[in-house]
């Protein structure tokens, strides 16, 4: 722990005093900027233009990070930067979920602009210390960090004077730094990466929020995308807000009343129906196990099967013991849906803080499915501990996961053995090998060390060191963009392949989830059925990301009347209440119409940024074999009753009497071709042209014909 | 034959719905059943027959992530 001097050491590169205010109907309407390579800061109006067209959140991130750039900036070049932001409902106590932060960055690991949600309290707390967004620029030539006093309105940055390196140790030192005793922890949030994002791709940045009953310091990860790696190359060791005086009303929203009562109905809803409905009280995401499981989705040795024998072992109801229960776990106030589990003491077995007893974060879904099964690890504690040292090394699960699943079909299939790895044996099942990867990569040794950089350059790597036949590592590669594929088998459901690769950052399911509504439900049976639901999901999904809301209160829960609604998939009740709530805040009125239009404009800037940076067309969007369908021999015997039924069915081509390898080879033209027709409908529904680029017309319906934008798109139209 | 979800399902005599998820392995709890367009509550699953020739729709309210 630090002592308590070294709060008293003066270690000041450069401040700034500014006026706090009062935020106005959801908007402080000026954002803070920092160069940690210059040492400026300074206060940014929020122009009107922006609250129009961009809402908040990402959509302010991707403004800013837009007039940062140039598209010949890389991920570690000094003008990129890392956009923190809100949104106009952020930090309301009255509704659930309305803790959300977006991340924004150039990413390492796509070279594109990055969007990453996360929990905790720091969005919140920098909105009441006067800021919607925050942009972080420069590369300093030391560590720092940066301390905002939201109470005395003083914004620093000073050199880092901690020793630590992983954001457990981080999180708590920091805490105990800028609070005075321990009820002041609860008003200090501090945003940091672990010792694993010198050196990896995927690093990501743990937001914390202080848990009073625990009286510990907890963190939510913003995962995705490599965030952390960007914010350790500037060298910023931590990013801390202090405020005190969090209340109800801070918002300063239109209509208080309307905000009570939609957040008291949605407080009553959850109260009455979680427990028979998606047990996120209890279990959080991590009940999607089990069904997962049994739907043939859950994604096992490499997304190569969706079931395993042994899933049993991690299900949901395992890690319900493991998982402290009746504790209120929002991951900001006034959440009662409190998915954010956590274990208590938890001894580790390995790594440097071997025998020490932890607070684990989780598990979720994603780490359950990505550490356990698709590595065909099926130990829960195994999954705890993997899940405890991802986070504090600053390791998006989802990427380590999903890579280390693919080296150890790489080990299996001989394209590298012992001698690459430096005697790791990385089969299937071995947790050891796995963990010790890891270690590896917090570490920046070894094979961990090449493993950081993620599917997409480990491919390069074995094709042009070790000869591996290039068409079967991008079958089998699990990356699109650059990103790895986050936990769903989506091999069965061509709609959702779609929600996978048609997306802004990367297959990451936060756009679009349809596997149920079109595996299961057989509700989008036509192309323009699929591209309806990848233009409406991922648009309205898209707008949570604008308002500083979470996404799961939307449809982890919904009314008990909802079955009788028109269309239960959007659950419509509880869009009314998003309707009620924007303009209880913003005084805004809308409808559900106007939602999608403000994502749609955000959307389509996203697409134009990744225009802008050499990708967003067609060929970028196209999706490895391995998500469409069976790469293997193996892989099609598995499931040959379902696949030769297809070729008969929906191919046209009678199985009988084929090889396997005919069979496929029917199949994967069948797939692949169906794909591509997907793309066309989804194209001409988002209004963009053949290759993937929004049309002018489409632009100048939404209002985003910004000079900016056509110059980008004009030429390529 | 009936249909389930818009597929074709073999239909046999005293097919309840509890026996129809049983046999398609629907375990996700949270479903909503329509036969012929007509709501079945949770409640009533276990005696509710389904005919030859029924149009059954389970649809399940998951939708993840």
């Amino acid at each position: 722990m630090i002592s308590d001097e070294v709060r008293t050491q003066s270690n000041i590169i450069s401040e700034y005093r500014y006026t706090t205010g009062k935020i106005d109907k959801g908007y402080n309407n000026r954002t803070l900027y920092v160069n940690v390579g210059t040492g400026e800061i300074r206060e940014k109006p929020v122009t009107q233009m922006m609250k129009d067209k961009l809402i908040g959140g990402k959509g302010f991130g991707l403004w800013y990070l837009w007039n940062a750039v140039t598209p010949e900036t890389r991920w570690d070049d000094p003008e990129n930067e890392i956009v923190i932001s809100t949104g106009p409902l952020g930090g309301i106590t009255q509704y659930p979920g309305a803790g959300k932060s977006l991340v924004v960055t150039i990413s390492p690991l796509t070279g594109m602009p990055m969007d990453s949600n996360v929990g905790g309290h720091f969005g919140p707390l920098l909105k009441f210390a006067g800021f919607d967004s925050i942009e972080l620029q420069g590369k300093s030539e030391e560590d720092v960090i940066i301390f905002i006093d939201g109470n005395e309105g003083i914004v620093k940055i000073e050199k880092s004077p901690l020793k630590v390196s992983d954001s457990h140790l981080i999180g708590e030192q920091m805490a105990h730094v800028f609070s005075e005793n321990e009820e002041d922890k609860k008003n200090v949030s501090v945003v940091s990466t672990g010792s694993a994002a010198e050196h990896a791709f995927m690093g990501l940045l743990n937001f914390t929020f202080y848990d009073a009953r625990r009286k510990k310091i907890r963190m939510k990860q913003a995962g995705r995308g490599g965030t952390g790696t960007v914010f350790r190359n500037k060298r910023i060791k931590a990013l801390v807000v202090r405020f005190r005086g969090v209340n109800r009303g801070l918002n300063n929203p239109v209509n208080q009343d309307i905000l009570n009562e939609t957040g008291v109905k949605m407080h009553r809803e959850i109260h009455e129906n979680d427990a028979k409905q998606n047990r996120m009280r209890e279990v959080g995401t991590a009940g999607l196990i089990e069904i997962m499981n049994a739907y043939d989705l859950l994604p096992t040795h490499n997304f190569k099967y969706g079931s395993h024998r042994d899933a049993s072992k991690i299900s949901s109801e395992i890690f319900k013991k493991m998982v402290t229960q009746n504790m209120p776990d929002g991951c900001w106030y006034g959440c009662s849906l409190s998915c954010a589990k956590a274990v208590d003491n938890f001894e580790l077995k390995t790594g440097p803080y071997k025998g020490e007893k932890v607070l684990v974060d989780g598990p979720e879904y994603e780490n359950a499915a990505g550490l356990g099964a698709n590595l065909g690890i099926f130990d829960p504690q195994y999954v705890i501990e993997g899940n405890f040292y991802c986070d504090t090394y600053g390791i998006d699960t989802i990427s380590f996961a999903t890579t280390t699943a693919f080296i150890m079909e790489c080990f299996e299939n001989g394209i590298i053995n012992r001698e690459v790895t430096g005697g790791l044996d990385l089969k299937f099942g071995n947790r050891e090998a796995a963990l010790e990867l890891l270690h590896q990569m917090g570490r920046g040794e070894g094979f961990g060390k090449i493993a950081g950089l993620g599917v997409r350059r480990l491919k390069q790597i074995f094709i042009e060191k070790y000869g591996a036949d290039p068409g079967f590592l991008n079958d089998i590669g699990m990356e699109q963009k650059g990103l790895e594929y986050s936990q769903y088998l989506p091999k069965e459901s061509l709609a959702q392949q779609g929600g996978y690769g048609l997306t802004n950052k990367g297959p990451q399911h936060d756009e679009a989830w349809l596997i149920f509504m079109d595996m299961v439900n057989n509700q989008l049976p036509t192309f323009e059925d699929k591209a309806e639901a990848l233009h409406y999901f991922p648009m309205f999904r898209t707008w949570f990301g604008l308002n500083g809301l979470c996404k799961l209160p939307w449809n982890d829960i919904v009314p008990a009347d909802n079955k009788k609604e028109a269309d239960p998939t959007k659950v419509p009740g509880h869009v009314r209440n998003y309707v009620s709530i924007f303009y209880a805040v913003t005084g805004i009125q809308v409808d559900n119409d106007e939602i999608i239009r403000q994502s749609e404009r955000v959307y389509n800037l996203q697409r134009i940024f990744n225009v802008r940076m050499g990708c967003g067309r067609r060929v970028n969007d196209r999706v490895p074999y391995r998500s469409q369908g069976p790469v293997t021999v193996e892989e099609y015997e598995s499931r040959a009753e379902r696949y030769d039924g297809q070729l008969l069915e929906l191919a046209g081509f009678d199985p009988e009497g084929k090889t396997t390898a005919e069979k496929m080879a029917v199949l994967r033209k069948y797939r692949e071709d169906q794909y591509e027709k997907l793309i066309d409908a989804v194209y001409e529904r988002r209004g963009w042209t053949n290759n993937g680029i929004p049309t002018i017309k489409k632009l100048k319906e939404l209002g985003m014909d910004l000079p900016e934008l056509l110059a980008v798109v004009e030429k390529l139209q | 034959m009936i249909q389930v979800n818009g597929r074709n399902f073999t239909w046999e005599d005293g097919l309840t719905v509890q026996r129809l998820i049983e046999l398609k392995r629907y375990i996700y709890p949270h479903k909503i059943v329509r036969i012929n367009d007509r709501i079945i509550q949770e409640e009533e699953y276990g005696s509710t027959l389904i005919s030859s020739g029924d149009d059954v729709k389970v649809i399940h309210l998951m939708a993840g992530g």
